[in-house]
């Protein structure tokens, strides 16, 4: 916890002798986008290029410079008093700093992220958490958490929890597991989770599943990742057929996003493996689809253009040219279309069995 | 039939009875009715057209006499309604036997037939005012009129016959006046006294803005005498006579000078009564119109006159000289306009001579931009014609019509389709012709020819264009003071987080302040000033001739205008 501060004071100590010299204070961030991380296949995750964007105190950025001294203050006081705050009660926070307060909360998000990519932690060690809770668990998995209050180790088995599931929370670090399983299986849709979660799939599988719910939290990833680590769990992966479930939900699973990319050595999973749905599958299985929309045919373009984790993949550009020639996209339950089970009677048993059909 | 024969024996008809009511009309009886077209329409008009016309009859005659002019005015108020007015001049003074002719004869002058630049055209003014007194008030004009230092004067009383249209001289005598030479006329008349912007001391005033040779004193109807003084000591360039042109000559007019022509042959005829015909082009002209060119023009039919104006239609005739015409020129012209108003930008501009029919003129504009004139109200337009001031029918003349379709939007001000556009802004138009074509022989609107709303707009388009770029810089003036503004706001929470993450002391945070705030201005370095400072500004002289709110005043006069207008008919 301390080095966190220690960081802050060292910045806020550089900025104040600069003013002291009358120079002009300025700090320094990594670049958040795909422009600034690089892929390598062997590492497995973004990493971050060493561009790094220089905030000078002018009178374009004095609000925003400003405002990152005020955030800097508020973390290094929940940081002290061992508190948190969640992105939205940061937000709310600022509504005190008079004229400085932000308006909106990707405001508020934007300047943290500056912060933290600025102090290379992540925004946890910052006392901020995510509002929103990482993803739901159920399965062969017994999660080892700590009473809040007593200190006292609590065992959650997630194959008690009935027709609900375990909530991955915004902090995982802590977390132990005790687990049997043998592989994690990652769902893109609530909807199919459930499906899973009802027809008990991972006790015929003896697998742990977990429902992303669009594109994974850090937290979901992290706990992901330690399972995968801790546990040499393998991750497979079940999303929909389209360019969003394939680059936004599996690549920032995998190798984490461009705009936190300071963090993702920590939060990505490199073992995950795609099982599905692919393009392939679309014509294997007969799956009804939809067009393409324009969004989707964008992203596919960008992607192609300037994905590094797609540029290293020639199987991945196949799929989505594949994808863009049939103009076509296809969702996870579309598989109904052959009988409501069949996902779990012959789907996803097939596809785990053959790696032949799985993206990288 | 017998009946018929009967009565017409008898001369007893309708023709018969409407004959003895048909009797010829002098000019002075039907002006006496319709006062209105000369500017009498209402006593407070009457009075400013009184003497306005006697002003500018001062100013020609000392001009023509290349006389630096200096004139008084003096409005005395005898009763509730009658007024006395004294106008008199230093200029050249007239000979003792044209006195009554001037005075006391309409349409009796020496401007109608030239073309030259100045302020009087027809030779009806100043008769008509003395008409106006004779009949609101049955009494005379008085004349002094000294032509030389060591001669007397001689003096006046005169009467117009409204049968005849002749001068009734009442009485005439020679009299010591202590002056080297000039002309005094007072008149007493019927008329009503108000400030405003149609009031004698505005006419006076802006008068003096457009003529800074001139030195008039005025002593108003409460004795408090305003001074005009001359601003320059050399006289405006000197207007020339030009022949006229034949792209403005009409059929009528034409036959005329075809008839009083001392020129031998046609040719010459075209040579020397117009400009810009060679003999060439005379011959050309002559070709076209199937005439020989040594036709003696008095025998010219009116059939030959209707082909020579067609010729001269078709064929290419050069334009008139221009050195005829002396405009006030634009650093005069803002020069004025900034003593009369503060504002924040002035500029101006000389138009290059251009030609309607035949004739030579030149738009002036100017343009003050801001500071305390109303951003509410529509634009003032200070209008004037060879150095004249027009001070009704404003939306009658071609500058306004100009100016309505002229986008002021550009400019940074508000205006609605086709209209007066709003703003902190006033607009000085000013016309020099030869010929200014008036809508009425009052004066005071100018005709709508395209060639002068061409110019007019032109003139405003080019001052608009200067003031677009100031409005600009005003802009970005305001958007870097808005930065120094955020820069002020947020310096102090930059100091105070610091403060707060290094546990420093109050006097430490106070110091980032001071230091951040001093280096910020450092970069963006001092702010210059664009607002022009206006030296010329005159607060006294500009509340001349003013209430109050002028411009309020000056939209509730147009109406009044209109409805006096109507009233007379």
């Amino acid at each position: 916890m301390k080095p966190v501060i220690d960081s802050i004071k060292g910045i806020v100590k550089d900025i104040r002798e600069k003013i002291t010299k009358n120079e002009t204070p300025s700090v320094f961030m990594p670049i958040r986008s795909l422009q600034n991380v690089s892929y390598d296949l062997k590492e497995g995750y973004f990493k971050l290029l060493g561009r790094e964007k220089e905030r000078t105190l002018t009178a374009n950025t004095v609000k925003t410079f400003a405002q990152t001294l005020l955030m800097m203050k508020e973390s290094k006081g929940l940081v002290e008093t061992d508190d948190i705050a969640t992105k939205r009660e940061m937000y709310y926070i600022s509504k005190n700093w008079g004229d400085a307060m932000f308006k909106e909360q990707p405001e508020s998000d934007s300047v943290m992220d500056d912060i933290e990519g600025m102090l290379t932690v992540n925004r946890e060690q910052m006392g901020f958490v995510p509002g929103e809770h990482g993803g739901a668990v159920a399965g062969e998995l017994i999660v080892v958490d700590k009473d809040s209050e007593t200190g006292k180790p609590i065992k959650i088995d997630c194959t008690k929890m009935g027709s609900g599931a375990y909530s991955v929370p915004s902090s995982v670090e802590h977390l132990k597991f005790e687990t049997k399983a043998k592989f994690v299986l990652a769902i893109e849709t609530a909807g199919m989770f459930e499906r899973l979660n009802k027809h008990k799939f991972w006790k015929k599988n003896n697998c742990i599943i977990i429902s992303l719910s669009g594109v994974p939290t850090r937290a979901c990833r992290r706990f992901i990742r330690k399972l995968n680590e801790e546990q040499k769990l393998p991750v497979y992966v079940f999303t929909d057929g389209d360019p969003y479930g394939f680059f936004s939900i599996y690549r920032t699973l995998k190798v984490g996003s461009g705009n936190a990319a300071h963090i993702n050595k920590y939060f990505c999973v490199p073992d995950a493996k795609f099982i599905g749905i692919t393009p392939q599958d679309i014509i294997d299985y007969k799956l009804p689809t939809h067009p393409l929309k324009e969004v989707d045919k964008k992203k596919i373009k960008d992607v192609i253009k300037n994905d590094p984790f797609c540029k290293a993949h020639k199987e991945w550009q196949k799929a989505l040219q594949a994808l863009a020639k049939m103009g076509k996209r296809c969702e996870q339950q579309a598989l109904a279309k052959h009988g409501l089970n069949y996902v779990i009677s012959d789907y996803l048993p097939k596809k785990l069995k053959d790696q032949k059909s799985w993206l990288p | 039939m017998a009946q018929m024969k009967l009565a017409e024996s008898t001369g007893t008809t309708k023709a018969h009875e409407m004959a003895k009511k048909q009797r010829e009309i002098s000019v002075a009886e039907f002006f006496a009715k319709n006062r209105h077209l000369l500017g009498f329409d209402n006593p407070k008009k009457a009075l400013l057209t009184t003497i306005k016309e006697a002003v500018d009859n001062s100013l020609d005659a000392c001009e023509d006499a290349n006389m630096l002019p200096e004139i008084c005015v003096e409005v005395i108020q005898m009763n509730e309604k009658r007024f006395k007015v004294i106008i008199e001049d230093n200029g050249p003074g007239i000979v003792k036997s044209q006195v009554p002719k001037i005075f006391a004869k309409l349409l009796y002058g020496s401007k109608f037939h030239t073309l030259k630049q100045q302020r009087g055209q027809q030779g009806i003014g100043i008769s008509a005012s003395v008409m106006y007194g004779q009949l609101t008030t049955g009494k005379p004009a008085k004349i002094t009129s000294k032509i030389a230092p060591e001669k007397p004067a001689s003096y006046f009383e005169l009467q117009i016959d409204t049968q005849t249209n002749k001068p009734e001289i009442i009485k005439e005598a020679q009299t010591e006046w202590n002056k080297k030479t000039g002309t005094k006329i007072e008149l007493d008349l019927e008329a009503s006294y108000s400030k405003g912007s149609q009031s004698i001391d505005a006419y006076l005033k802006q008068t003096a803005i457009v003529n800074p040779h001139v030195t008039i004193i005025y002593t108003n109807p409460k004795a408090e005498q305003i001074i005009f003084p001359r601003a320059i000591d050399s006289m405006p360039k000197e207007a020339k006579e030009i022949k006229p042109h034949p792209y403005g000559v009409e059929l009528g007019v034409l036959m005329k000078m075809l008839a009083v022509s001392p020129a031998r042959t046609l040719q010459s005829f075209l040579t020397t009564e117009f400009t810009r015909v060679s003999s060439s082009v005379a011959k050309e002209i002559c070709e076209k119109s199937k005439l020989l060119p040594n036709t003696k023009p008095r025998k010219i039919s009116r059939d030959g006159s209707e082909k020579i104006i067609d010729a001269i239609n078709s064929t290419k005739i050069m334009n008139p000289p221009t050195d005829c015409i002396s405009p006030i020129g634009f650093e005069a012209l803002e020069k004025g306009l900034k003593k009369e108003i503060k504002a924040e930008f002035y500029c101006s501009t000389t138009r290059p001579p251009s030609v309607y029919r035949g004739n030579p003129f030149v738009i002036e504009a100017a343009m003050a931009y801001g500071g305390d004139m109303p951003g509410d109200k529509s634009i003032r337009i200070m209008r004037y014609a060879n150095r004249v001031p027009l001070q009704y029918q404003q939306s009658a003349c071609a500058s306004a019509n100009a100016i309505m379709h002229t986008n002021f939007r550009n400019y940074g001000l508000q205006q609605s389709r086709n209209s007066i556009p709003v703003g902190p802004m006033t607009l000085v138009i000013h016309m020099a012709s030869v010929w200014v074509p008036f809508t009425s022989e009052s004066k005071e609107a100018i005709a709508h020819y395209p060639e002068i709303i061409k110019e007019v707009k032109l003139a405003i388009q080019e001052c608009g264009r200067l003031l677009a770029s100031y409005v600009m810089k005003k802009k970005r003036l305001h958007k870097e003071l808005k930065k120094r503004g955020y820069i002020e706001k947020y310096i102090p929470h930059v100091a105070k987080a610091i403060k707060e993450i290094l546990a420093l002391t109050k006097e430490e945070e106070e110091s980032i302040e001071t230091d951040l705030k001093k280096m910020l201005e450092q970069t963006r370095g001092k702010i210059k000033s664009i607002e022009a400072e206006n030296v010329e500004y005159d607060e006294e002289f500009a509340k001349i001739g003013s209430k109050n709110a002028e411009l309020e005043l000056h939209e509730v006069d147009e109406s009044n205008d209109e409805k006096e207008g109507g009233d007379e008919k």
